[in-house]
């Protein structure tokens, strides 16, 4: 059989896919299938995801007709909805946030479910209170405490001095193993 | 580096555990992203860099994590890094040329954590045989203990957020390698692998120089990460490994009362080149330690242990060659100095 990417070689790499009920068969050979992303066996994308988003292109607007600012764009890393279909891999964890209407449709393709059913984190609980996650909010607060000093605002700082303080107390306890 | 290592068989290839003699390893990778930081393969060096000493400030603070092995990229010379992916601890995306990732190789080598590959943090835990729930309890065992420090990227509709959008929910993949000589012989293979793909799950051959599947290896592996428990992926894997080994076992069977004579020629011609050929690729090794390894099982080569088949699988890879030596080699002496090795392995081995 012949690769059916290059058209040249004989095809190596023989691989079916199940999405929703479509088949999806690929029969490349070596060059061409690590074209692809199947590299090697500790690849951990054995997954023609390309085929999936580049299906997705067609029922994208075309990015002409819609007017500037239109388009889903990540304001945490500045990422398009059709970059991300493009290279098939998201900037941030606000993306997720940012794609999330057209998100739903791509997981069901991938995974046949656009819905967490696993472990949930124990401290998301703790999400954005003051009871984040210590090493991260040691560096937040002393990022602020520094802009605090430069900016003069001595009030400010000495308020972030003491949560800073209560923090690394916290970070001095789980240090001792009980 | 590592020279203590490529001395010692790796424990995952240790030939223990349930079905090991026709699954070599199980594998359970979970990956996870700092909450609030740029994915390493769009963040900048700063962004890298501060993912990097967060992880620094957990391994100082975790008793656990402390008591790895801990290497930065940029410290590790290129037959090292080739030393450690054909050991399973790293990936080949590993070495993208980014040298800011750092990687973490915890007790008896059965966990590495790497960080800055494609997700900020990728969590894997390797056992001996069919085992995903050790394997998935030793790597969640290190994502807890690093949940205690870092705050993940979540989200309650897709889970535990990743870069690749395949990877997102549990961030789990769960994969063995499997032996499967037998449904490559009685071409059953390929209903067998399209009926796994059907059930969900990925399967890939090891491509060697020709059309063949390297070493009758076969990675199997979720395909899906989301809607799903962990637990749930668990058992999916399980399940579908005791399939196969089952169908395996016919295939062997059959060869048994259909072609024992042609079957038997087959395991001893193998174990004749490995015990005095002069020149051996790591191609060629790897399918004669297949044929060795069925006659094992099939009790045709009693003598031989799995445990040296596994050893010798490993230590005749290209790094592991060069670092069991201790000098680096081009591809004419490596091809040379592993049928060498091979002998040395097997002189005390015969019927
Ligand atoms: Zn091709
Ligand atoms: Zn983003």
């Amino acid at each position: 059989m012949i690769c059916q990417d290059c058209k040249k070689r004989e095809a190596q790499v023989h691989l079916t896919q199940i999405i929703n009920n479509e088949k999806l068969s690929l029969s490349l050979c070596k060059e061409c299938a690590a074209a692809r992303g199947f590299h090697s066996p500790l690849d951990n994308h054995p997954f023609p995801l390309a085929e999936i988003l580049s299906g997705l292109a067609g029922d994208t607007p075309p990015v002409k007709n819609s007017p500037p600012g239109e388009e889903m764009v990540c304001k945490g890393c500045g990422l398009t909805f059709e970059q991300f279909t493009r290279q098939g891999r998201f900037g941030c964890g606000d993306c997720y946030s940012a794609f999330r209407s057209r998100l739903e449709s791509i997981m069901r393709k991938i995974h046949g479910s656009s819905l967490h059913r696993g472990r949930i984190p124990e401290f998301s609980k703790f999400e954005k209170s003051e009871q984040a996650l210590p090493i991260q909010e040691e560096e937040r607060l002393q990022s602020e405490l520094a802009t605090a000093i430069k900016t003069e605002d001595f009030e400010k700082a000495v308020e972030l001095r003491d949560k800073l303080k209560a923090v690394r107390e916290k970070l001095m306890m789980e240090d001792t193993p009980n | 580096m590592f020279e203590e290592m490529a001395k010692s068989p790796a424990t995952w290839l240790s030939g223990q555990g349930d079905e090991s003699q026709v699954v070599l390893s199980t594998r359970v990778r979970l990956a996870r992203n700092v909450a609030g930081c740029k994915y390493p393969t769009s963040a900048d060096s700063e962004t890298r860099k501060r993912i990097v000493s967060y992880f620094d400030s957990v391994l100082t603070r975790s008793e656990i994590l402390s008591k790895g092995q801990y290497y930065k990229a940029a410290d590790i010379d290129r037959l090292d890094q080739d030393f450690l992916i054909e050991r399973h601890l790293i990936s080949p995306a590993f070495l993208d040329g980014d040298l800011s990732k750092t990687v973490l190789i915890g007790p008896e080598e059965r966990l590495s954590i790497m960080v800055n590959e494609e997700d900020h943090l990728r969590i894997q835990a390797l056992s001996s045989g069919l085992d995903a729930q050790s394997s998935f309890d030793l790597a969640m065992q290190y994502e807890a203990e690093i949940s205690h420090h870092l705050e993940f990227d979540y989200d309650k509709d897709f889970g535990y957020l990743t870069a690749c959008p395949t990877n997102a929910g549990t961030g789990m993949r769960a994969s063995i390698l499997i032996h499967l000589p037998g449904l490559v012989l009685t071409r059953d293979i390929d209903k067998v692998i399209s009926r796994i793909t059907r059930a969900g799950l990925i399967v890939r051959g090891f491509y060697g120089e020709g059309s063949d599947v390297l070493g009758n290896l076969f990675q199997v592996s979720n395909q899906n990460t989301l809607g799903l428990a962990e637990a749930d992926i668990l058992s999916q894997i399980t399940e579908v490994a005791r399939e196969i080994i089952e169908e395996e076992a016919g295939a062997r069977q059959q060869l048994k009362s259909e072609a024992a004579d042609m079957i038997e020629d087959k395991i001893w011609r193998a174990f004749g080149i490995l015990k005095h050929a002069r020149v051996l690729t790591s191609d060629e090794v790897m399918n004669l330690l297949s044929a060795v390894r069925l006659g094992y099982v099939m009790k045709v080569v009693e003598f031989i242990d799995i445990s040296l088949i596994n050893e010798i699988l490993l230590l005749s890879q290209p790094a592991h060659l060069q670092k069991y030596y201790g000098t680096e080699m081009d591809q004419n002496q490596q091809d040379f100095v592993r049928a060498q090795m091979v002998r040395e392995k097997l002189r005390d081995t015969g019927p």
